[in-house]
């Protein structure tokens, strides 16, 4: 696949022994068979100041994790977060203490988020432990990963001239 | 008759879950909870069976920000009881992992949980709006201790290289050499930090507390030493159980700890600088002294800026075991299982985190015991929340919460290792 996309760092969240909450890894691994190169995959587990490295020097930043929202599980929100402040429920199901929400809102206190910034959040349903997904969950992985990439694919700032 | 009573349902800026209750009547305090609700983990439990050899890396799982504080009671534990006893580069090179680990706890709990407490705002978020150099030096600082133990570890979190007897890889000279540029950044950040911390106003609050911590003949205590207190105790870890108790009490998922026929004690930077000041490095000395800290503290409050010459410490002794380091002929010392108990004490960047495991002739797990840090202080935390808001009742309601919150801070809480062990009883009639 062509495809430029340097500076593009993608960051799958979650915990993969309590359930749902690992689908952003998965969807981190799923990806990592099909971005192009140069777009670089990341999984994390959530401590906030983790993820303040992980996308450090990057342009383009497309962040992953399991949500609380009470919509029915499987529903992929999209948050653009260089314009949106991150809902109350995204800090909801960690108990780090400076989780995502945390991290992305110290970026912005201190003027240092990257210049894009998607999070998605995917509905989970059950965080008990264990490593499979819901079903409704596993169902919306492939649906979730084909997004990202084609928003990885098509975000302006990732069309440079760079392209072989 | 005035009753008044607040609650915090959730605490901000601790890891885990928990809450506080404090009630007042008559103006007097009737009395503060602090209620632990994340639930019980059961670790010892499922320890039982297990080979010696898992002890690390099983416990280690009971935190995500002092996983080495657990791997190392495990291994001295395990250790203990079979007769081994690593020395040379690997002791050297598990007293350099732990330096990470303090550096890296230090910051977080300095810069992005308590900060905000002394300086007036809701959390990190809003105190990097007006203080974004010290929030970035605080993100570099926690980097550089993760750095450390990201090199030694395999990983940062929950780290896989430690095993009873040493390692299962040791890093080459040049390796370590490698942190050295960062370590004197981080010295001097850590300098700095300390200054910073040192223009805070602190509440003037002090209790007679027994302080206790390892203390080692000639370092600052981190794997090694005898438990000692400012109050006569001064016993080889084995006698641990012999001076300690735990109990359960029912608003908690947590133990609390006593010592036996006394009261609660304090663990924590602040015993061990109270009780190991001269063992400090010169540097950290010089900065205690610069920043107002006498050679005892009984303030709490003052924990940050203990913390903060504590980190200072534990950059100097860092690069001290870097430049002298020689890779040992092998990572590990031979471990040979044999029936009997062990005992592992190290100093966890909260206090002191407490093992015993009762082993068979395979060294499989008969019995685990461990006690966390937090749960030794929680009898402390709330005599402090009790005797703090009683002084204090003129205060509004709202600004007495937000001085409580800062106080049960004080101690760095991690409410997720003092849940670890609960033992449940179901009582049938």
């Amino acid at each position: 696949m062509t495809g430029p996309a340097y500076n593009t760092v993608f960051i799958g969240v979650g915990n993969p022994f309590r359930s749902d909450d690992g689908v952003g890894r998965i969807v981190a691994r799923r990806l990592r068979e099909e971005v192009p190169s140069g777009v670089k995959i990341q999984e994390e587990s959530g401590d906030g100041t983790e993820l303040l490295e992980a996308w450090k020097g990057a342009d383009c930043v497309i962040l992953v994790d399991a949500v609380q929202s009470g919509a029915p599980p499987g529903t992929i929100h999209r948050i653009d977060a260089r314009t949106e402040t991150l809902p109350t429920w995204f800090s909801h199901s960690s108990t780090h203490a400076f989780g995502v929400a945390e991290a992305i809102e110290l970026a912005r206190a201190m003027g240092d988020l990257p210049a894009r910034l998607i999070v998605y959040g995917i509905e989970g349903l059950d965080f008990s432990a264990g490593t499979e997904l819901s079903p409704d969950v596993a169902e919306v992985v492939p649906a979730a990963a084909n997004l990202i990439l084609h928003e990885i694919m098509h975000l302006p700032a990732l069309r440079p001239a760079q392209t072989s | 008759m005035n009753v008044k009573s607040f609650k915090v349902d959730f605490l901000a800026r601790v890891e885990g879950e928990g809450g506080f209750h404090v009630k007042v009547k008559d103006q007097r305090v009737k009395e503060a909870k602090l209620n632990i609700f994340e639930p019980p983990r059961f670790f010892e439990a499922f320890l039982r069976g297990r080979k010696f050899t898992e002890a690390p890396d099983i416990t280690a799982r009971i935190c995500g920000i002092c996983p080495i504080a657990y791997q190392m009671s495990a291994c001295h534990a395990a250790e203990d009881a079979f007769g081994a006893k690593p020395d040379g580069a690997i002791r050297e090179l598990r007293r350099l992992i732990y330096c990470g680990e303090w550096i890296e706890s230090h910051a977080l709990h300095i810069y992005l949980l308590h900060a905000p407490d002394f300086l007036g705002y809701e959390d990190a978020i809003q105190m990097a709006k007006d203080h974004p150099e010290a929030v970035q030096r605080g993100l570099r600082l926690k980097k550089i201790g993760n750095a450390i133990m990201t090199l030694l570890g395999g990983r940062e979190i929950h780290p896989i290289n430690i095993r009873v007897g040493g390692f299962y890889k040791t890093p080459t000279k040049t390796q370590l050499q490698s942190l050295e540029e960062d370590l004197k950044w981080a010295r001097d950040a850590a300098v700095e930090t300390a200054r910073w911390v040192a223009t805070f106003t602190f509440p003037e609050f002090q209790r007679d507390y027994e302080f206790v911590a390892l203390r080692h003949p000639s370092e600052y205590p981190l794997n090694e030493g005898r438990l000692v207190s400012n109050k006569g105790l001064d016993i080889p870890i084995g006698e641990y159980e012999q001076h300690f108790a735990e109990e359960h009490v029912q608003h908690s998922n947590a133990l609390h700890s006593t010592l036996q026929e006394r009261a609660g004690y304090f663990v924590g930077p602040l015993a061990r600088y109270n009780l190991n000041f001269e063992r400090l490095s010169p540097l950290a000395q010089e900065a205690a002294k610069q920043s107002g800290l006498g050679r005892e503290c009984r303030n709490p409050f003052q924990g940050i800026l203990v913390r903060a010459v504590e980190t200072i410490y534990a950059c100097d002794e860092a690069l001290r075991i870097i430049a002298k380091y020689a890779p040992p002929d092998r990572p590990a010392v031979d471990v040979t299982p044999r029936v009997g108990t062990g005992h592992g004490c190290t100093e966890a960047p909260r206090g002191i985190l407490y093992h015993k495991y009762n082993f068979d002739e395979r060294g499989l797990i008969l019995m685990a015991k461990i006690v966390p840090p937090t749960a030794q202080n929680l009898k402390i935390i709330e005599e402090d929340l009790t005797e703090y808001v009683s002084t204090r009742l003129h205060l509004p309601n709202d600004r007495l919460q937000w001085q409580c919150e800062q106080a049960v801070r004080n101690y760095d809480p991690c409410i997720s290792c003092a849940t670890h062990f609960l033992r449940v009883r179901i009582e049938r009639e």
